[in-house]
């Protein structure tokens, strides 16, 4: 039985999205102003990540089944 | 495109190893990204180890038992490509050049991956050879196999290196960390995954990578562009740009300014474009260099292994906007703000370090968090580098040299064994030239040299080889012989403008010829190399009798193959032709917009 690649990539992209939010919402919106033009970046850019990392997971399940 | 990457990577290696040394460090690491750092490579061993149980014969570890699906194999071909060149070299020749970079992927990439899947492929997988050396074997002989084989493996082992060195060395320079840690780490975890994964865990990690790479580095390119004021922004500051450099509109062209070699900073004209990057040593990289056509022959079936290069080149075309971008955006932004507004070095010539940019956007507009990704991504490239070379490395060393010559009769449970032994020999090598890169510049200037000289024309004997079925054996070597000489002697009579007469610059020979840049030189050697191995073979070969009779030659040449035809009722994304076709308008379109 081959590893469907989706799953460890869902699990990894799912994983950072988590870091990155969590990180969002308990730094410091210095650092938002000082780097990404004030736009919290981390917050934003991470639900991207766990989003992306969720569809993998969904496409590996769905062809497990 | 060993040829060009050398010189980036050298270039980095030159400029980090001088006044880096006191540089002072330009990106500071939270613990947040410590944390994306190690769950990324975490996962990186962790795909290693599972895959392990998949390797139950030779095949599995150095080929993927030909399983693997299109867009896995497809990932793969350019993940393994996505190196550092790829990511650090190509944004620091956007913001050397501008939007004429993307001549490397418009002119330069996308014909030949659509000729690879469209015509070559099916040659290189219906063949049922393990390699490219071994597809040479079999339509030529043994020689012109064995010297493929073993220039290939030295050059992988080379690049391999040189990516670990370029690596360290800016880790060493952006974060302050340990030259000999960055060596010794990189390695090991590249070791364990190859290790125990082979090649399928290579082009796992690679497919890994690939998104890693896209999604990391989108937001710096939209964060970029926000910043300067959109496209128009861009072009406007570019403009600019290009006036204080004496060639108006040049950054915001891709062909407008191709008319001459002094009205462009690539130093080139329109047809050693064409001829030298864009068919050369394109098709010459795309086309036979086994790290890339690895990934393809690792496909399930025919239909796949040729779709492999074509939907390789659909994100392929895209990634002007990712790796070119960042170059032009902080070029632009440096000109706008100088150092104030990006921290990009200056170097003794007095232009910005270009070598710089990816670390001085990265440092400008990611705060931790998405900086770990970033880095993360930067080190994820290098390290695909390495294992893309490594595991071609391994299979040509087992495969074409270790079972040729030393083990005929080897078993499939030994050739596993030799595949792991190669790999952690093939990483101490690379690590060893490494250091040598580290010590003796001049030397890696030279070996890529000579291999400028024995690559360039290596796609005239493929050409022949597949086309011509009267090619023979010693054609195709002598051939390859006489391009290589021809790529020399060009080379000693030619000199770029303001160079000095040298063995590694050329003209040693007596000046015949200058260029307006090293890369036009470069070029134009490729175009004489390809020639004089191509008539070199054409000769030769009709000059000596057919090594091979026409049954031999079955599933090798062009006019003894049964045509590919197509799954009747299947869907155009699902049949090679339509969907090539499809890549190459689209390709004419960018070149069209960008013009």
């Amino acid at each position: 039985m081959q590893l469907d690649i989706r799953l460890p990539m869902g699990l990894l992209f799912l994983l950072l999205g988590i870091i990155l939010v969590t990180y969002g919402f308990v730094s410091d919106h210095a650092i938002y102003v000082q780097h990404s033009l004030g736009q919290n970046v981390n917050l934003f850019w991470g639900s991207i990540f766990a989003l992306f990392g969720a569809a993998m997971l969904w496409l590996a399940r769905k062809k497990a089944k | 495109m060993h040829v060009l990457l050398f010189p980036t990577l050298l270039a980095m290696s030159g400029g980090a190893a001088g006044p880096s040394s006191t540089r002072a460090v330009i990106l500071q690491l939270a613990t947040v990204d410590y944390l994306i750092l190690a769950s990324y490579f975490a996962f990186v061993i962790g795909i290693g180890w599972v895959v392990r149980r998949q390797m139950k014969t030779s095949s599995d570890f150095f080929e993927s038992g030909r399983s693997l699906p299109a867009w896995i194999c497809a990932l793969g071909f350019i993940g393994a490509n996505l190196g550092a060149q790829e990511v650090v070299g190509m944004a620091a020749s956007g913001a050397k050049y501008g939007i004429a970079t993307s001549h490397f992927y418009w002119v330069g990439a996308i014909p030949a991956m659509v000729f690879v899947g469209l015509f070559m492929m099916p040659f290189y997988y219906g063949s049922k050879a393990r390699s490219v050396p071994e597809y040479l074997k079999l339509r030529f002989d043994e020689k012109t196999r064995t010297f493929n084989a073993l220039s290939f493996a030295v050059m992988t082992v080379f690049s391999s290196g040189i990516s670990m060195f370029a690596l360290a060395k800016l880790l060493n320079a952006i974060l302050g960390w340990n030259f000999d840690g960055c060596i010794i780490v990189s390695s090991l975890i590249v070791l364990i995954y190859i290790y125990s994964g082979g090649l399928t865990s290579a082009i796992y990690n690679e497919v890994l990578q690939f998104f890693l790479i896209v999604l990391g580095f989108l937001p710096l390119v939209i964060l970029g562009l926000q910043d300067i004021g959109g496209w128009d922004g861009l072009m406007k500051n570019l403009d600019a740009y290009s006036v204080t450099k004496g060639m108006p509109g040049a950054w915001s062209s891709s062909w407008a300014h191709m008319g001459t070699p002094t009205a462009n900073p690539i130093g080139i004209e329109w047809f050693g474009l064409v001829a030298g990057l864009g068919f050369v040593l394109s098709f010459g990289y795309w086309c036979t260099d086994f790290l890339v056509i690895q990934r393809a022959m690792a496909a399930k079936d025919m239909n796949a292994a040729r779709r492999t290069p074509l939907i390789a080149a659909i994100p392929k075309m895209m990634f002007p906007a990712l790796v070119i971008l960042p170059g032009m955006l902080a070029i632009a932004l440096y000109h706008k703000g100088g150092t104030a507004n990006i921290a990009l070095p200056v170097g003794a010539d007095g232009n910005p370090d270009y070598n710089m940019v990816v670390p001085a956007m990265l440092a400008k507009y990611f705060p931790n968090g998405m900086l770990g990704i970033g880095l993360t991504a930067l080190m994820a490239s290098f390290m695909s580098g390495m294992a893309g070379n490594v595991t071609a490395f391994n299979t040509v060393w087992t495969y074409d040299l270790y079972q040729r010559w030393i083990n005929h009769d080897a078993s499939d449970a030994h050739l596993i064994k030799v595949g792991r032994v190669t790999t952690v020999v093939g990483l101490i090598l690379s690590a060893c030239c490494a250091y040598a890169a580290a010590k003796f510049n001049n030397i890696m200037d030279m070996l890529q040299l000579v291999f400028g000289f024995v690559n360039a024309p290596l796609f005239a004997i493929f050409l022949l080889g597949m086309f011509w079925r009267r090619a023979t054996g010693h054609g195709a070597f002598f051939g390859l012989l006489l391009g290589t000489l021809s790529a020399a002697i060009f080379q000693g009579s030619t000199l770029p403008v303001g160079e000095t007469v040298s063995l590694l610059k050329g003209g040693w020979l007596g000046v015949q010829q200058t260029f307006a840049s090293s890369m036009a030189q470069n070029f134009w050697m490729a175009i004489f190399a390809f020639s004089g191995c191509f008539l070199g073979t054409l000769f030769i070969s009709l000059a000596t009798a057919p090594n091979r009779t026409d049954d031999q030659l079955r599933g090798l040449v062009y006019s003894l193959t049964e045509k590919q035809t197509d799954v009747p009722g299947s869907a155009w994304y699902a049949r090679p032709m339509p969907l090539g076709l499809l890549v190459l308008g689209a390709t004419l379109v960018l070149n069209i917009i960008f013009w």
